[in-house]
């Protein structure tokens, strides 16, 4: 199971609801045997969801798409000089971790950047989270987010951390532009952004994330029915045509997004 | 264990579960889940003669006990299908099935053509009933002369088994039932989606992207099984049965209405193993009343 996978949940004892929901992985517990899904209710079927008791049974259906890009042996920077035939980033050994990474997530979106978060860290990964909500009830697991890496918050109304859109966070005037990057200046840079979240959030990060030169990733939660790639309803319009977002993704480059 | 081995034409099944086009991808997506080899038959999803993007997303609406798609018959064309689909598909080990669709009777018949050549696909399911397309589609298949004119030229073109799926959204089934049979086809297959749609009330506008779409699952299931009665009594070709079903019961309804096979879609979204369960079912259904052959309880009811 990685980072970004979902899982496609059966809701019984919900007669106004047909079809499996897909729920992003919130985390993964190894140890203690457990797998994690933070519901939103917004319907008939979450609220059932969110009505389980303890020892309920749940029919589940998973791992399902593809996740977020995981540092594997090399860094990432590394490899992406490598691809780009440049061969004096090979054995340079300036970024010899796992690479900083800028989770972004907004609402219910926040959910798997957790387990990512996780998952980043135990690549040898740095990841840092600013997470935003409408108001600070909103904003949850901070104190299991702070266990992987610094945490920034936003808020709409203020009510925690910075006020306004995860986008307007102070934090991204010190994120460095490509060319202060490619002059090897010292400013905090990510090698990648990932995110989740409301679409138009998610956008605004893909774009703040182009103009500071920094590849970035986006989960889409477009709405599915076989959550297998056969039924071609979750379709989202990409650079490679209309591909599914429950086989293909839910998790793209933004580089593929026509957004 | 009864004998569960059934005919649609010269065509012989091992038992009488089929997949519904564009509700099982090309089969190879359930592969975990399912031993494919074990389905009556696989009839993958609709492919036309030139590749097709299909409509804009939002593509899908869940309703009461069922859901409303316009896909759009999204496929990457025959050519595609031929070249790289087909050398996987032939591999399982089961009746795999093209449907194919089209915008005029030559691209039906073109399309047909190109699949006759594919030794491992005994037939094809002629798709005259798609609601989700401007051009072709179920124009086709709403009257008896554009039914009769796809079937003739298909005909001319394709030796093998030929099914021809039907639309519902038509006064009378059994009238093009009867055209289609007039015109050489083997068997039909129906219910395809009944016309439907669905309206956001927040935002007032229509849920999807083409304002309408062709609504499956359990809400369809009787209107489905009067169709296949209804055309039992008025054709004489075997008719494979689809609609909502969703378990055992609801194949052998539709044999018992007159169904050689039946064909499982929308219940594939909620349980990708159902297939199976379905043909064990209808195996625990003939033993415990004592029938020797699914064959003996097609078009029972009507008796």
């Amino acid at each position: 199971m990685r980072p970004g996978q979902f899982v496609e949940v059966r809701v019984d004892g919900s007669p106004s609801t047909f079809l499996r929901r897909p729920i992003s992985i919130n985390f993964v517990d190894r140890e203690a045997n457990e797998l994690w899904l933070l519901v939103h209710v917004v319907g008939a079927g979450t609220r059932t969801l969110a009505r389980l008791e303890a020892g309920a049974v749940v029919n589940v259906v998973l791992p399902l798409g593809h996740g977020f890009t995981l540092p594997e042996k090399a860094t990432p920077r590394k490899n992406r000089e490598a691809q780009d035939g440049n061969s004096k980033a090979d054995g340079d050994g300036e970024v010899q971790d796992g690479g900083r990474y800028l989770l972004v997530g907004g609402g219910v979106g926040t959910a798997p950047l957790l387990y990512l978060g996780q998952e980043l860290v135990a690549r040898g990964g740095r990841p840092s989270f600013l997470l935003g909500g409408r108001t600070a009830d909103d904003l949850m697991q901070l104190d299991l987010f702070r266990r992987f890496g610094d945490v920034y918050l936003t808020t709409e109304d203020g009510s925690a951390g910075e006020r306004g859109f995860v986008t307007q966070h102070s934090l991204w005037n010190s994120v460095a532009v490509s060319e202060d990057i490619s002059e090897g200046t010292a400013l905090p840079a990510f090698d990648l952004i990932c995110t989740c979240g409301p679409k138009p959030m998610m956008m605004a990060v893909a774009r703040l994330a182009r103009e500071k030169g920094i590849p970035c990733e986006a989960s889409l939660e477009n709405l599915m029915a076989c959550g297998l790639g056969a039924c071609l309803c979750c379709v989202e319009d990409t650079t490679d045509g209309n591909v599914c977002v429950c086989k293909e993704g839910p998790v793209f480059s933004t580089d593929k997004l026509k957004w | 264990m009864a004998d569960l081995t059934t005919h649609i034409g010269s065509l012989t099944l091992k038992n009488p579960v089929m997949t519904a086009s564009g509700t099982f991808g090309y089969g190879l997506e359930f592969a975990d889940f399912v031993d494919l080899s074990q389905i009556g038959g696989i009839i993958v999803k609709g492919t036309t003669l030139e590749p097709r993007q299909g409509n804009a997303y939002p593509r899908m609406a869940e309703t009461a006990q069922g859901m409303l798609n316009c896909v759009g018959l999204q496929n990457k064309g025959v050519d595609y299908f031929c070249e790289h689909i087909y050398p996987e598909v032939r591999k399982i080990d089961t009746a795999v099935l093209v449907n194919v669709s089209g915008n005029c009777p030559e691209t039906y018949a073109e399309c047909a053509r190109r699949i006759a050549e594919l030794d491992d696909i005994p037939a094809i399911e002629l798709n005259i009933s798609c609601p989700n397309v401007r051009q072709g589609g179920m124009a086709f298949g709403v009257t008896c002369e554009g039914a009769a004119s796809v079937v003739k030229a298909v005909r001319a073109a394709y030796p093998k088994t030929l099914i021809v799926k039907l639309s519902p959204n038509v006064t009378s089934i059994a009238d093009i039932a009867r055209a289609v049979e007039a015109e050489g086809a083997d068997a039909v297959s129906l219910i395809n989606t009944l016309m439907g749609m669905a309206i956001d009330a927040e935002k007032r506008r229509p849920v999807l992207s083409i304002g309408t779409g062709g609504l499956s699952g359990p809400a369809v299931k009787p209107v489905a099984l009067r169709m296949v009665w209804q055309v039992f009594e008025a054709a004489n070709i075997p008719i494979v049965g689809l609609g909502g079903i969703m378990n055992a019961t609801d194949a052998v309804e539709f044999l018992l209405a007159g169904a050689s096979a039946i064909e499982i879609g929308t219940a594939n979204f909620i349980d990708p193993a159902v297939t199976l369960k379905v043909a064990r079912g209808i195996d625990e259904y003939l033993d415990r009343h004592g029938f020797a052959s699914v064959r003996d309880i097609i078009g029972l009811a009507h008796h």
